[in-house]
């Protein structure tokens, strides 16, 4: 009790090392990233683009993970719906409408890939592709690469618990835990393979598997984004100090359908969905900024409208860029150069 | 010079390159210790340390999909598959992901990886020890194939795979391993990747291959010149991807008739597009109908004798087929 009579708000943050200047840059980077996942939607909407795969209900989860790594050295292995993931780790709005466009300026693919398809090399985010958890052995890759070059990075890979069962997530868990290599695996479990749930998908949990591969897995709550922070350090620890890699898998929901080209109310209820957007870890994260006195009503407008003025501009921006020409189809199939001969 | 196995060059390979670059590394199963099933990798670990002589799991699409990534990040991988019938589990990391990192990156990313896989029968192998899995990777945009016919190719074209900056494909020949024996220079050299390679000058007809085949088509080439004095003019492709359309126009031309051959079956195989270039290049100056001489279109090799025998290419099956087309 403080003395105006209110029960005062546990600060968590501090302990995990967190100053209240990061709280606040993590929660803008969820508000970005829900901006820009909105606005995506209504472009795609209003048929200005042809497709958009939403990352709405996971930003949490991702700007958490993103804050504990090390933005500067870290090798980052992103999936299709990481938007405040890579956001956070240095991609800018601008890029993602360049990507969304389907641009040649897009630092992506130059236009080539689906949006949600990340990768730049100024960023260390590696380029991905569609067939899901082929990413996993390659941050394993990266990670291998660490430990024989002595570099102090981790790699961290992301993916959904419909594609943990692949193959290459298993035969990548296990390379990992036999050469004891320092990658972070992090399962984002928002509970739907397209329309498949994940009673129908997991027969366990996803984090017990990592028991089999000989490391530490962890379930944490997605929504609870200084959790998250939490075991992602951990995490980073651990693999820095060479004991291996760990798997996370952190709980959320996917609040919107799998994609564009989704009808979700196909296979779960509104009923369902409306529960879940309860547990929004964005709204949850603002209510604990502002009960901690670290935000207010009057800051969330203002970030609003700079982001909204952010995303028109990129929109704009993206809009006029010009397209690849179309004969550029032919270039980068091979180097054309003769590098490393 | 010193003579030397098919085997031995390829081991040797590897030892230069790693010698020369301490980002070149191997990795595969039973590739360390043990030296690998056939001794490929034999004493290189002795050499160069449990990390850069790497025994793995067994599971193919994480031998090739880690490779893929420590190559991402600039290191110089040689992925081995122990059989190339047991590399269909790492298909889609070569050809959804090496294959298409550079360009789906729009060259922001590469992939510099090797993936060395042993092809064909003749060693009582059965259905799954002796395959020809060229035809399945061939047609991949992004990817090079090579599959070395002598010691002194294979040496050559796996120091210029290891150096190249895409994806590279080291098909080589169990068969090949100890039967090919020859004068391998102990320098540093390379095969460069795409260009065929003309073994032998002929004027009567003219024969294209790759690989184990290619040996069978040299002895009856030589009995044809000595008995009939038919001459044939050889053509080693070396290089499945990219082909060498030049050359494989130009050994045409010299004679007007060729015949075409592979292990790998005949539908769809490597042959076909020869033959496609062949006729979309220099139909009229054809003297005959191309000729193929490939496996059967079976699944895949059986293991009892006879019908191992009956599957491969021999000498006297070149020698009968190239008689055929030299009358006709």
């Amino acid at each position: 009790m403080d003395t105006q009579g209110t029960v005062k708000k546990v600060n968590r943050h501090e302990p995990l090392g967190l100053t209240d200047g990061q709280v606040i840059d993590m929660y803008r980077y969820m508000l970005l990233a829900r901006k820009y996942d909105e606005r995506s939607l209504l472009l795609q909407r209003a048929g200005k683009i042809n497709f958009h795969v939403s990352g709405i209900g996971q930003e949490a989860a991702q700007v958490a993970a993103a804050f504990a790594l090390d933005r500067e050295n870290d090798y980052f292995l992103p999936y299709y719906r990481d938007y405040a993931f890579v956001l956070t780790v240095g991609m800018t709005t601008r890029e993602l409408m360049l990507s969304v466009f389907a641009k040649a300026e897009d630092p992506n693919s130059g236009g080539r890939q689906m949006p949600g398809h990340f990768g730049s090399k100024r960023l260390r985010i590696v380029t991905g592709s569609s067939p899901v958890t082929t990413q996993v052995p390659h941050a394993v890759g990266f990670a291998l690469a660490a430990k024989m070059r002595k570099q102090k990075f981790v790699s961290f890979v992301t993916f959904g618990e419909g594609s943990s069962n692949q193959g290459d997530f298993h035969e990548a868990c296990n390379f990992a835990g036999v050469n004891k290599l320092p990658v972070i695996i992090m399962c984002e479990n928002n509970q739907y393979a397209i329309s498949i749930p994940a009673h129908r998908q997991l027969g366990g949990k996803v984090s017990d598997r990592a028991l089999g591969y000989g490391f530490p897995g962890v379930r944490v709550d997605g929504n609870d984004p200084l959790e998250v922070y939490r075991v992602v350090k951990e995490a980073r620890e651990r693999a820095i100090a060479g004991e291996g890699p760990t798997l996370i898998e952190a709980m959320m929901y996917r609040l919107s359908p799998h994609s564009t080209s989704d009808n979700d109310l196909a296979y779960r209820t509104k009923e369902e969905v409306e529960e879940n957007w309860k547990k929004d870890g964005l709204a949850h994260f603002r209510n604990y900024l502002t009960e901690l006195g670290l935000w207010d009503d009057e800051q969330e407008r203002d970030f609003a409208a700079q982001c909204n003025l952010e995303l028109k501009e990129a929109i704009e921006y993206a809009d006029n860029a010009p397209f690849p020409k179309p004969e550029d189809t032919l270039l980068h199939v091979y180097s054309e150069s003769e590098e490393g001969v | 010079m010193a003579m030397m196995e098919y085997i031995d060059a390829i081991r040797l390979a590897m030892k230069e390159e790693m010698e020369r670059d301490d980002s070149v590394f191997v990795l595969g199963e039973d590739v360390g210790v043990k030296g690998g099933v056939f001794t490929t990798t034999k004493g290189l670990q002795d050499q160069f340390g449990q990390e850069r002589v790497l025994d793995t799991p067994l599971a193919e699409s994480a031998i090739a999909g880690v490779a893929i990534g420590a190559a991402m990040y600039g290191m110089k991988p040689i992925a081995e598959m122990q059989y190339s019938d047991f590399m269909l589990p790492a298909t889609n990391q070569i050809i959804s992901e090496a294959a298409k990192i550079r360009y789906r990156s729009n060259n922001d990313w590469s992939c510099p990886v090797v993936i060395r896989a042993p092809i064909g029968g003749g060693i009582f192998g059965g259905l799954y020890h002796s395959q020809c899995p060229e035809s399945i990777f061939f047609g991949t945009p992004g990817l090079k194939i090579v599959a070395p016919y002598s010691a002194y190719d294979a040496k050559g074209l796996l120091k210029a795979a290891v150096r190249d900056p895409d994806p590279v494909l080291f098909f080589e020949n169990k068969k090949c391993y100890k039967l090919i024996k020859e004068d391998v220079p102990e320098s540093d050299y390379t095969v460069p990747i795409g260009e065929a390679n003309l073994l032998r000058e002929g004027d009567d007809i003219t024969v294209i291959g790759y690989s184990l085949p290619l040996h069978f088509a040299m002895q009856a080439a030589e009995e044809l010149e000595r008995e009939q004095g038919i001459t044939a003019h050889i053509l080693d492709l070396r290089t499945l991807q990219p082909l060498d359309r030049e050359a494989i126009t130009a050994a045409v031309r010299r004679t007007g008739k060729v015949l075409i051959v592979h292990e790998d079956n005949k539908t769809g195989g490597v042959g076909a597009e020869v033959a496609a270039i062949i006729a979309e290049e220099c139909l009229f100056e054809l003297d005959a109908p191309i000729f193929r001489l490939c496996g059967p279109d079976v699944p895949a090799m059986p293991i009892s004798p006879p019908m191992e025998k009956f599957f491969m290419l021999s000498k006297d099956k070149l020698k009968a087929e190239m008689l055929r087309l030299a009358q006709y």
